[in-house]
């Protein structure tokens, strides 16, 4: 009989034990892998960040101010600056607060070539640009709401009504887009129909510039020249790249990441406790065999790593098969997450993190057992029967 | 049979301490699940608690007609001129609603704060306002009056500070309270400063209005709406407070559930292994009992009543656990609503440890179930032969 071969029948030797041990492991790595890819989403803001090409000029002292139209000019004319386009926050509502998805008015070439992610056909994309209150939606949130090309979609503005002090705005459905990375649920309309309609207080106003950079690796560079060129101005901006303006913004959640290594904590510590237990109690059930095996010749080294590699074989194995079901249960969660949370996915060191937590949980489990396997004498432990 | 089962469960229970190191397992894994359950749960109350107690009886806010928040919202000098004079109001406090970017503590990075324009009826139309630190803020000076809440999770509100907030300059002269509410989140400061500072001319971003307490609030909210000087609404804060805490309160609750399920499962297991090692422990000793003549039913009953005992403990354990270490444990979110930083207090209300304690006896006794079976249906002879 092999070592490994021992130590396997040895593992199963009370099945039901070793099962439910197993199982417990299992859980505890799939609670750390979910709640991993949770917390990196949070940190991350849920954007997987494409293009590193990309920086957002948004106004200095709040996202909520607006910057003048006119800044577009003296921004595209800074060195480094290729491309410069702008959104605005609508908000609104479409028939009930609770249908909430972001509205933003948009120039539809521009924003569409600013971001290649989003896939729009190029018929559409036209017929977008022609149509003055023309807009086009995410395919699922088309369907979602059953929204057919052609459709007018009304919504009630809360934050802009219109210069006529109407606040219902109508837009005809021209297209829809995928976002090839992520879901991104939203609605985007003309930027020059809006700031032609809307209320005074609104015109030629934008919420914020995304900018396209000829090289990434000057991006600080750039970025500095943006804020000092308004620094002195009624409208002083600050910018930063997309990936870092998305991770301030969700970090006004909360520590979410925070949070989930409490829980993590929490749980390895509960398996720690368990699987220990478990081993010390199926060490002592066997101090006879031990003796036995060590009367037959098997030297003291060799039966206390007989022991250790029982407790790391366990979690390994344990740990294998919470990654695996968290591979499951991401597939069939993903979808229904990335609306609210955006992109839901694990990170490739993550799997690799949890194999070596499972390896220093395994050895620090049978450190014990394997100690007083290893200082057992022979004839103490045979007496024990 | 009851005799019986007394019998039993005594001796198992007197037993218990000799079973410490396996029974230590069903403790601790149920008291992790009743934490984080709890631990979770209470953000989602505390944060309810927090928007909820900010509504106060008679007080209501005027904002522009279709706004759903202040920082939407708009209104000008005479319009303010027009509600302040109608029928039923008491007070009437005209205010600007800012938000500026400052450090949060906790991250580091910038988050929303919100700055509050007011003159001295911001402070007759709340009532529950107590300065608890320093003095309140001089009218026509740059001095600031912070909330307790701000000063614990923003960067540099302490006391004689100074601060810049959308370039310009403010010292923190005071810190108020207002029995925990999300007005405690917030920093005030004079109106026409803060106009003059902000660049607002004599714009007004909403006004808290106090009520004659008997006024009809539907029909005055009718009069504004219908009035054709006026593009207003009136909202009771009851009203606008109300809904704004659910989405998020929902989004914790769910999380918090799903995380304690996933560990309920893990701990389930853990349980059933310890409640398997004590009845095959007792293999003997189960054998003899129903030699002497004990049914199969007391021994079931007392294995499960030995589960339910030990994961009421676990369940005991978790609550105060939590309850030590987070009741009142401070920490900040956005509220989508008002677009702002809402700090709020981790409330392990009595309601929330009973659910702890309803999950822990839950779980022990699917733990004590299948092993309490398993201990009825020993064949008698081969268990007293011990194997």
């Amino acid at each position: 009989v092999s070592l490994l071969g021992l130590m396997w029948a040895n593992l199963f030797r009370k099945r039901t034990r070793t099962i439910l041990t197993l199982l417990s492991i299992t859980v505890a790595f799939l609670l750390y892998m979910l709640l991993q890819a949770v917390a990196a989403a949070f940190d991350s803001g849920g954007v997987n960040v494409v293009g590193v090409d990309r920086l957002i000029t948004s106004p200095k002292y709040s996202i909520v101010d607006s910057l003048p139209v006119n800044q577009k000019q003296q921004i595209l004319s800074i060195d480094g600056v290729v491309a410069v386009t702008q959104q605005q926050w609508f908000g609104g509502v479409y028939q009930d607060p609770k249908n909430f998805f972001p509205k933003y008015p948009v120039v539809p070439r521009e924003f569409f070539s600013m971001y290649p992610e989003f896939r729009i056909s190029e018929q559409q994309l036209a017929a977008f640009e022609r149509s003055r209150t023309g807009a086009v939606a995410e395919q699922a949130l088309a369907e979602q709401y059953g929204w057919k090309i052609g459709d007018v979609i009304p919504i009630q503005a809360d934050i802009w009504p219109k210069d006529d002090g109407s606040r219902l705005w109508e837009f005809e459905l021209v297209g829809t887009f995928v976002n090839e990375e992520q879901r991104s649920p939203q609605l985007m309309f003309q930027y020059d129909y809006f700031t032609e309609a809307v209320a005074e207080f609104g015109k030629d106003q934008v919420g914020w510039w995304t900018v396209r950079l000829d090289d990434p690796a000057r991006a600080s560079e750039v970025a500095a020249a943006i804020d000092a060129t308004f620094e002195n101005s009624l409208n002083p901006v600050r910018t930063a790249t997309e990936d870092e303006f998305a991770r301030q913004f969700a970090k006004q959640l909360g520590d979410i990441g925070f949070i989930a290594s409490i829980i993590i904590a929490a749980v390895f510590f509960t398996i720690i406790l368990l699987t220990g237990n478990t081993m010390t109690q199926a060490l002592h059930e066997r101090i006879p065999e031990l003796a036995v095996l060590k009367t037959l010749g098997f030297s003291d080294r060799v039966v206390s790593a007989m022991v250790l590699g029982e407790a790391v074989v366990l979690c390994l194995l344990g740990s294998l098969a919470g990654i695996g079901l968290a591979y499951l249960v991401r597939s069939a969660i993903a979808p229904v997450l990335e609306s609210f949370i955006g992109a839901f996915d694990f990170a490739p060191l993550s799997v690799i993190y949890a194999l070596g937590l499972a390896l220093l949980i395994g050895l620090v489990i049978g450190l014990m057992p394997a100690l007083s396997a290893r200082r057992l004498t022979i004839v103490d432990a045979l007496r024990e029967r | 049979v009851f005799a019986q089962i007394y019998e039993i469960t005594l001796m198992n229970l007197r037993n218990l301490t000799s079973r410490l190191g396996s029974s230590s397992v069903i403790v601790v894994g149920i008291a992790g699940v009743v934490a984080v359950l709890v631990g979770l749960l209470s953000m989602a109350v505390g944060f309810t608690r927090a928007l909820e107690t900010t509504s106060f009886e008679n007080r209501a806010l005027v904002l522009r007609d279709g706004s759903n928040s202040e920082l939407s919202s708009g209104l000008d000098v005479a319009a303010y001129n027009i509600v302040s004079r109608l029928e039923g109001i008491r007070v009437a406090s005209g205010e600007l609603y800012v938000i500026a970017d400052i450090p949060k503590q906790e991250t580091g990075t910038p988050a929303n704060l919100v700055i509050r324009g007011m003159r001295e009826a911001g402070i007759e139309v709340r009532p529950e306002v107590s300065v608890v630190a320093g003095r309140m803020f001089e009218p026509g000076r740059s001095e600031l009056l912070a909330g307790v809440k701000a000063v614990a999770e923003f960067e540099g509100l302490e006391l004689g500070s100074k601060v810049e907030f959308r370039a310009s300059s403010w010292t923190v002269v005071g810190h108020f309270e207002t029995g925990g509410s999300a007005y405690e989140s917030e920093v005030w400061v004079d109106l026409p400063v803060a106009q003059a500072n902000f660049r607002r001319g004599g714009f007004l971003s909403s006004m808290r209005v106090l009520l004659d307490e008997s006024v009809d609030v539907a029909e005055l909210a009718r009069r504004i709406t219908a009035d054709p000087r006026l593009d207003l609404k009136l909202v009771t804060e009851e009203e606008f407070y109300a809904g704004q805490a659910e989405d998020r309160a929902a989004l914790i609750n769910t999380f918090g559930y799903s995380v304690g399920v996933i560990m309920a499962i893990g701990a389930v297991f853990a349980a059933l292994n310890t409640m398997y090692s004590a009845v095959s422990s007792r293999t003997v000793e189960i054998a003899t009992l129903r030699a002497l003549g004990f049914g199969a039913l007391p021994v079931v009953v007392s294995v499960i009543i030995e589960a339910l005992a030990l994961a009421l403990f676990g369940g005991l354990l978790g609550a105060a656990v939590v309850y030590l270490l987070f009741d009142g444990y401070t920490a900040s979110t956005l509220n989508n609503a008002s677009f702002s930083q809402v700090a709020f207090d981790f409330a392990v209300t009595p309601g929330l440890l009973k659910t702890g304690v309803i999950w822990a006896l839950g779980l022990g006794f699917l733990g004590g179930l299948f092993p309490a079976v398993r201990a009825a249906r020993l064949p008698i002879t081969t268990a007293l032969r011990g194997e």
